[in-house]
């Protein structure tokens, strides 16, 4: 067995779910080797060589992969693949492997297996479905597994190796039927939510949008990103991308707290994987309470200035 | 410009999900069912577009038995124009065979803009329009949060990408899958849900596609999620603080 691993990146650093999905990889097989597509690659070359585990990195450094579009990634990867034996070819479930790795599925004419959370055997491995209600084990029986792993499932690997590295070139015509026009990074200071280790999120109890700001100077001395429920979202307090839910976004930080949050059915299906939950509400039969490590019955509005101060 | 929306039924986002108790899967029977929320988006993104005058036919497409028809006319109620059933048995199509239906569909109708969810929220898998956008060799654009018609028969996409948001430009014929900030989707009117009642669906057999949609994936079992250990109820912020600090030693 061989595992192919797709590096994620931007050129400048390696994204840590590349890391995570070479610990995955190497949970497979012993023989791992990885691909990094861009332009100028060489802060990323020098930065993952380093990765333990890897047998050897192929690298594509041409100006068709300067920005991560993924009609040529996954075209690329399937003509380098196509002339090897690889038994598995494994992405980051990032937005960047959720974009690329479905296309080159449909190239080579496999059944993907999404955001994969454990392996079990070469050919079996679980999955979340129902934002995580529920846990299929799956068995492939495709020649070639092509997987997504969600990162935070996997512990990235260390970094104490130096890999041989070979430059190797595809032909690819510029497709001409997608370009790229530009990247804005979130303005925020704050991390993103998906990745953040603590995130503390607001519910319909915070009564309005400016009572947000009661959250505000924690997450600045937590250093924690924002979220929201989608009861938050819906009454207009804050903006859709705050939504943390089965229909927004699928959190698992270190910490998550919740605030003024009753805990419904579909906030609780995107924050479940959470190494500790604590919330604050002022109902103490809230569903939250349930699934919280810690619970705070009180008045939110008094207890988050407390917060704030005792951090 | 002709849209082909497509749409899948699945259990409703607030019901409570229950694991069967023979591990085959999750409890459908007797379940509320709706549209998936992504596809909401998607049928109401036509309809702004629509309304707009940037297309002048809305088709919605399902995949499914029967009972999708009832999906469907969700759709036709929110502004489609006409629907398309392929039908089938089968409890679960797999991503991939999806993919190669839609195409079949898309070779027919010939559409100039294929919007849908970016994922369904039963399996989560997050692949279908990537898969339809490679078939058919259309330029795609995943997790739209923002889209715009340029003058030379190109969109102008927004996407939602970790960190920040990327924007490309696409010409059509193409893919779009929606995002959460697209838009908030219309409720149907009473009125329009009884015109929708007058709207035709095609109803086409599965079999009459010559795809083979025999699974690849084998689902063993499905299980409840390992349960949270129960929690404790503090007394104060004094004790959370201490909580989290020394015992969780998460701060």
């Amino acid at each position: 067995m061989k595992v192919l691993v797709i590096i994620e990146h931007d050129n400048e650093t390696v994204k840590q779910s590349s890391f995570s999905t070479i610990s995955a990889a190497k949970e497979i097989s012993d023989s791992v080797e990885a691909i990094v597509l861009g332009q100028s690659l060489d802060s990323v070359i020098n930065e993952l060589k380093k990765s333990d585990h890897l047998k050897k990195i192929y690298k594509i450094d041409h100006e068709l992969f300067k920005n991560p579009l993924a009609e040529n990634l996954s075209k690329a990867i399937q003509k380098f693949a196509e002339g090897s034996d690889y038994t598995h070819i494994l992405s980051p479930s990032s937005t960047f492997g959720k974009n690329m790795s479905p296309k080159l599925s449909a190239l080579m004419d496999v059944q993907q297996i999404s955001d994969i959370t454990k392996i079990i055997s070469d050919d079996t491995f679980e999955r979340p479905i129902y934002a995580g209600n529920a846990i299929a084990k799956v068995k492939s029986n495709d020649p070639i597994k092509i997987i997504t792993v969600r990162p935070t499932c996997f512990e990235p690997c260390a970094l104490n190796s130096s890999v041989n590295v070979e430059s190797i070139t595809v032909n690819l015509d510029k497709n001409n039927s997608i370009s790229f026009v530009s990247y804005d990074k979130s303005k925020s200071d704050r991390p993103e939510l998906t990745s953040a280790k603590i995130v503390i999120s607001g519910g319909r109890g915070m009564q309005n949008g400016e009572n947000f700001r009661l959250l505000e100077g924690i997450a600045d001395k937590l250093g924690a990103a924002m979220g929201a429920s989608r009861a938050a979202v819906d009454a207009g307090f804050v903006p859709n991308d705050w939504q943390v839910g089965q229909t927004g976004k699928i959190v698992a930080p270190d910490l998550y707290i919740a605030v003024g949050i009753s805990g419904a059915i579909q906030h609780i299906a995107g924050i479940k994987d959470s190494k500790f939950i604590a919330c604050i509400n002022k109902d103490e039969e809230a569903p939250i309470f349930n699934f919280s490590d810690y619970g705070l019955v009180g008045d939110l509005f008094e207890l988050l200035p407390k917060l704030e101060e005792k951090l | 410009m002709k849209a082909l929306v497509c749409v899948k039924r699945v259990i409703d986002y607030n019901v409570r999900i229950r694991v069967k108790s023979d591990k085959s899967g999750v409890e459908t029977d007797n379940v509320k069912m709706s549209m998936n929320p992504f596809d909401e988006i998607a049928v109401e993104e036509a309809v702004r577009l629509k309304e707009k005058n940037q297309i002048q036919e809305i088709v919605i497409l399902s995949i499914g038995s029967d009972k999708s028809q009832e999906t469907i006319r969700s759709g036709l109620a929110m502004g489609g124009d006409r629907g398309i059933l392929v039908k089938t048995e089968k409890d679960q199509l797999e991503p991939l065979s999806v993919g190669k239906i839609i195409k079949a569909v898309s070779d027919k109708e010939k559409p100039d803009l294929i919007i849908l969810g970016k994922q369904a929220i039963d399996d989560d898998c997050n692949q279908t329009g990537q898969i339809v956008a490679t078939l058919l060799e259309f330029p795609q654009a995943t997790f739209a949060s923002e889209l715009k018609k340029n003058d030379d028969n190109s969109l102008q996409v927004t996407r939602e990408v970790d960190g920040g948001l990327e924007t490309v430009k696409i010409n059509i014929p193409c893919v779009v899958t929606t995002d959460l900030r697209l838009n908030e989707p219309r409720y149907a009117s009473l009125p329009n849900i009884m015109k929708a009642k007058q709207k035709k669906i095609d109803v086409l057999e599965i079999g009459s596609f010559d795809i083979d949609i025999k699974e690849r994936l084998q689902v063993l079992e499905v299980n409840e999620p390992p349960e949270r250990k129960p929690g404790i109820k503090v007394d104060d912020v004094d004790s959370l603080v201490e909580k989290l600090k020394n015992e969780a030693k998460v701060l």
